[in-house]
């Protein structure tokens, strides 16, 4: 077996465990965050399995990937936020001194 | 010459999956939202930055190695700017963290003294 | 000036990126740099916040020195996963940051959150609001050394 599926098991594994916080995690913020940590660990899991295959163009998709998860994570939180995602971002701040 | 090489990419890409399995278990065994994002923090950081360093020694040096570094260097600008909408996202909504209860250091502060401090 | 040396880089990613080097592709890559360095002036976002080419050297040595951070704070937040009953100490603290320029405060707030152990929860002004996990990661943001070595990275050269 080599290393690239022994740390593709892992990966999978610790995305299992983000899995069930995800399922358990009592508020809507804790599921964010367990859906970000599996996005990053599927750009690592498209680049490891990209070089177990001997085909490393797979890293143009891990690219594009972890600007996805970037992007779409900060799409839900403004989402949950302002509850709609037309608008800018000016006036946000109620809560300042 | 090759051996060093893969005897690298064993001991970093192991190393990295240690800490993946840590990330895994702070997520589920952490008792708060806070603490939280710490262990995810912690996928983000050093175990993307030892995975890719050991592919990288696979690759040799190429447009492959440039496109490692490429998504190294794009998760460490956008995974602390979605950690800070995070937890500003859940400060914001009201969401206090839990201070006590984990020992008995005297310098916690309890949340509600902090939002005093601040006006 | 600014757009020139965006005009750069960006081509610098593109040429690294596609790894095929015909000329009608190399073609593509300019005219479209060219466009979106263009539309970079026209909407002013190619400035000293945009597109901090001044930084220049100082950013690298201090990135080296942010990985080292990270890799010591990483093994700290490891220790408190496999042992929360010793380690995990959560405290919240006010700090300031000395810096003048917003693109330094986003600097030393975004090391901070990049930084396991330590997250940043409110930026307000130069008040920066602080969550740690360990009282060695809470001590870490206190002692001020990465706010100093940030505001040097900041300092006008």
């Amino acid at each position: 077996m080599s290393i690239f599926a022994v740390t593709a098991i892992a990966i999978l594994v610790s995305a299992a465990m983000a899995l069930g916080r995800a399922i358990l995690g009592p508020t809507s913020y804790d599921r964010i965050l367990a859906v970000n940590a599996i996005g990053t660990k599927t750009v690592l899991l498209i680049a490891v399995l990209g070089f177990m295959n001997g085909r490393p163009d797979f890293l143009d998709l891990a690219l594009v990937y972890s600007l996805v998860n970037f992007v779409g994570t900060l799409a839900v939180l403004k989402y949950f936020k302002f509850g709609t995602l037309r608008g800018g971002l000016s006036g946000t701040r109620k809560r300042g001194n | 010459m090759d051996l060093a090489l893969d005897i690298g990419t064993w001991f970093l890409l192991l190393t990295g999956s240690f800490f993946l399995i840590i990330t895994g278990l702070g997520l589920l065994r952490l008792p708060d939202l806070y603490t939280r994002i710490h262990a995810g923090g912690m996928a983000d950081t050093l175990a993307t930055l030892l995975i890719f360093v050991g592919l990288a020694l696979q690759s040799g040096f190429s447009l492959v190695t440039v496109k490692l570094a490429f998504v190294v260097i794009f998760i460490f600008f956008t995974s602390p700017t979605a950690s800070y909408a995070l937890a500003q996202a859940s400060f914001v909504a009201g969401l206090k963290p839990r201070l006590d209860g984990f020992g008995d250091s005297e310098d916690n502060k309890t949340s509600d003294d902090l939002g005093k401090g601040r006006d | 000036m600014r757009t020139a040396s965006l005009f750069l880089v960006l081509l610098a990613v593109w040429l690294l990126l596609s790894g095929i080097y015909t000329p009608l592709l190399i073609g593509f890559g300019v005219v479209s740099c060219a466009l979106v360095a263009f539309i970079a002036r026209r909407m002013d976002v190619a400035d000293r916040e945009g597109h901090p080419i001044h930084l220049g050297p100082r950013i690298i040595t201090y990135w080296f020195w942010l990985v080292v951070e990270i890799i010591k704070a990483n093994v700290d937040v490891a220790k408190c996963v496999l042992m929360p009953k010793t380690y995990l100490r959560p405290s919240m603290f006010t700090t300031k940051a000395t810096q003048k320029s917003d693109l330094g405060k986003v600097i030393y707030a975004n090391s901070i959150t990049l930084t396991p152990g330590t997250v940043t929860v409110d930026l307000d002004d130069d008040v920066v609001l602080v969550h740690a996990l360990t009282t060695g990661s809470a001590d870490g943001v206190k002692s001020g050394e990465m706010d100093r070595r940030v505001t040097e990275l900041m300092r006008e050269a």
